[in-house]
């Protein structure tokens, strides 16, 4: 290292760290270097047009039918949280990557990574909390693999879970449809998973805690499904908070989307502990929220069968897409001025001062 | 949110604004000192609610870009050594030193963490007696105190394993070169908040008398800032200069007594080079000879790491106000946040990566849309 530092010291002009040597914390955290290690190596490898559509999930036809298909990992510390824990996450998070496509949920798997030297009476805890998100949801866990790795080789317990839904006839959703003058309609207030890991995290108390959102979307989706076919897309909004799942709307369709400020539902605890740690909600994690892509004239109509949902109740018209800036997110401050909403390069980390 | 919605209220934002454009008569530029007030301005486009006649331009308080380069280098060398844990505020970690950053010595097994005080530093060498702590300790007055205390806690509590990678710069002596160059075009000041908070203004009023300078001193919050530029214009307007403080929810004339008593006990003043300006005398501190053995540089034989800049990175320029970000050629081409040329690209503090965040990609807003 000392030698390599000093052969640096000796250049006039380094050259800009590349950052493809190694993988970093920042290529899982739902940014832009984890959608350039997608385009740079994973995209190529695979190459089919189903991965090419690059939403939560893949639609597949087979037979006539058409089958949503996707799969999701969860590493999450600490394992038990307010408002949920890493089993009913687990579900939540496939059951909602299926939905979003518009499909009905149907089957799962769970593969559960242990750790050498884990707590009995914990897995039980976390497979019971899976059983009973699975059955709220459901949705049946049908297959599933069990490893147990050396005591140091894991992080307690990892899981995933691979989901099977149908799409209903004529549902046709994707990230690359939506156009201008579209709305962008959000089921309620954001920022409330990331913050309540974070807040668990840190040690920080509040009059009350800071509760996950989590919770299975399908039955929200399909309510508004109902409603019109003038829904072009949806997203929920996990890792990378709302402004990643934006702009990766924004860059696949191709089209400016313009957010209004205060239009953005966020609660006080939420600000606050934002606040405290530097953080900002737009880019912290949901794992109960969506984002919906609507023709403007189906916006009320939208929005109502959103209201009427308990998961919708908060449910708000946030912004509309532009053909200007094709790619960016731009937000109207509570101001009046103008800013860029940016994808983070890796994770969001707490400022000095 | 008490003590926050006040300050980013709309109406009072454009009545202020409103008062601005009224009293401004001629162009005036006008300078802010710290990082957190440049993220500010760019968040919220403040710099689009004032008149154009005035020309806000951006100061050298970001801690993280004013950090020399070799001593990001000298915490890269020490958390690769497989005995010290680093430890550090989370947006030292992706500075980039002259090879490598501190994120990628992580990924390769370095052991680094974030916190969010120094104390909880002096926490881990306490219950990890057999790693070698090193708290890196960066930043202005702000920060200075607390890890002062937490080097004196270390001391007491006799912990041999805890030391300090000192990088702490002070605001006044960087003002004083700024203003004295011939270049200078800054005609007033909006002086740090948080630095005042701790120190006091009364160095400012040597600085406002000095260089016959309008200084207000400053909070974070856009109605804070378009009030300290109120209170800026309505000065040079007068042709008056002294300081005033706008910040008076947190800020006193004699600042903190017992942060800066603190400050004294465990620092002293020395030189210290700042990452894209260079050498300013009595510009930093550093540990009291009698907390040597918590001194990092020191006890690891870090002295001779040396490094040059990117000749290409005109950072100097756009820390002491005389360039804006937009105006350099590598700005969003062969300098973005994700490959910095130099630091002020890399924290949002910075100010080039506060324009390419918020501002530098889009088309510009028609005043009218405001109005």
């Amino acid at each position: 290292m000392n030698k390599m530092l000093k052969s640096a010291a000796t250049l006039a002009c380094p050259a800009p760290l590349a950052a493809g040597e190694i993988v970093l914390l920042g290529h899982g955290s739902g940014g832009r270097l984890t959608s350039e290690l997608i385009r740079d190596l994973f995209l190529p490898a695979f190459h089919n047009p189903a991965l090419a559509r690059l939403d939560d999930q893949a639609i597949l036809s087979v037979n006539g039918c058409r089958l949503a298909f996707t799969t999701d990992s969860f590493v999450v510390k600490p394992l038990f949280f307010p408002g949920g824990d890493i089993g009913s996450l687990a579900v939540h998070g496939t059951v909602n990557d299926l939905a979003m496509g518009g499909a009905q949920p149907l089957f799962l798997s769970a593969a559960f990574i242990i750790e050498e030297g884990f707590s009995m009476q914990e897995l039980r805890r976390v497979v019971d909390s899976l059983r009973q998100a699975a059955e709220e949801a459901g949705v049946e866990v049908v297959t599933g693999d069990t490893k147990v790795v050396e005591r140091g080789s894991g992080d307690g317990l990892f899981i995933n879970t691979t989901g099977i839904g149908l799409v209903p006839p004529g549902v046709r959703l994707s990230a690359n449809q939506a156009q201008p003058g579209d709305r962008v309609l959000l089921s309620g207030p954001i920022g409330e998973h990331g913050m309540a890991i974070m807040a668990q995290r840190e040690s920080l108390e509040f009059e009350s805690a800071i509760h996950s959102d989590s919770a299975a979307l399908h039955g929200l989706v399909r309510e508004m499904l109902k409603v019109t076919g003038a829904i072009r897309c949806m997203r929920d909004p996990t890792r990378g908070g709302l402004a990643s799942a934006l702009n990766e709307i924004a860059g696949q369709s191709q089209v400016g989307i313009e957010l209004e400020e205060s239009a953005i539902p966020v609660r006080e605890q939420v600000r606050g502990a934002c606040e405290i740690l530097g953080l900002d909600p737009m880019y912290v994690a949901n794992e109960g929220k969506l984002i919906a892509i609507a023709a403007a004239d189906a916006e009320d109509d939208v929005l109502r069968s959103m209201r009427r949902h308990p998961l919708g109740v908060e449910a708000q018209a946030i912004g509309t897409v532009r053909s200007e800036n094709p790619g960016l997110v731009t937000m109207r401050t509570a101001l009046g001025t103008t800013r860029i909403v940016d994808m983070l390069t890796g994770d969001q980390l707490p400022r000095i001062c | 949110m008490k003590y926050v919605d006040e300050y980013r209220d709309r109406r009072i934002a454009l009545a202020l604004a409103g008062e601005i454009a009224r009293r401004t008569t001629r162009d005036w530029v006008l300078m802010e000192i710290c990082g957190g007030q440049t993220h500010t301005i760019m968040r919220y486009g403040l710099d689009e609610l004032v008149p154009p006649r005035i020309r806000l331009v951006h100061g050298p308080g970001c801690p993280v870009c004013v950090t020399p380069l070799e001593i990001i280098d000298k915490a890269i060398e020490l958390a690769s050594r497989p005995q010290v844990t680093l430890v550090s505020y989370g947006d030292m970690l992706r500075v980039p030193g002259s090879h490598s950053d501190l994120l990628r010595v992580k990924a390769a097994g370095g052991d680094v963490r974030v916190v969010y005080s120094p104390m909880d530093a002096v926490k881990i060498a306490a219950t990890e007696p057999q790693r070698k702590l090193v708290f890196f300790a960066v930043g202005f007055e702000t920060t200075a105190p607390a890890n002062a205390m937490a080097v004196w806690q270390a001391q007491r509590l006799g912990l041999e394993n805890f030391f300090l990678l000192v990088s702490h710069v002070l605001v006044p002596p960087a003002i004083r070169l700024l203003l004295r160059s011939p270049q200078n075009r800054v005609q007033g000041l909006i002086a740090p908040g948080h630095v005042c908070t701790v120190m006091g203004y009364q160095q400012y009023d040597q600085l406002a008398r000095e260089f016959h300078l309008p200084i207000v001193v400053g909070g974070f919050e856009p109605v804070d800032l378009l009030e300290a530029v109120s209170m800026l214009v309505a000065q040079l307007e007068d042709g008056r200069a002294v300081v005033e403080n706008q910040y008076a929810r947190s800020v006193t004339y004699r600042g903190n007594m017992a942060a800066q008593q603190i400050l004294r006990l465990v620092f002293e003043v020395c030189d210290r080079k700042w990452r894209g300006i260079g050498n300013i005398p009595q510009s930093g501190l550093r540990l009291q000879p009698v907390f040597a053995s918590h001194d990092a540089e020191r006890v690891f034989g870090l002295q001779d790491i040396s490094a040059l800049e990117p000749a290409e990175c005109i950072s100097a320029q756009v820390l002491q106000g005389l360039k804006r970000p937009t105006e350099c050629p590598a700005f969003a081409g062969r300098c973005t946040p994700r490959n910095p040329l130099g630091a002020p690209m890399v924290s949002t503090e910075g100010a080039c990566a506060a324009y390419y965040q918020y501002r530098g990609r889009v088309a510009p807003v028609a005043r009218q849309e405001n109005e």
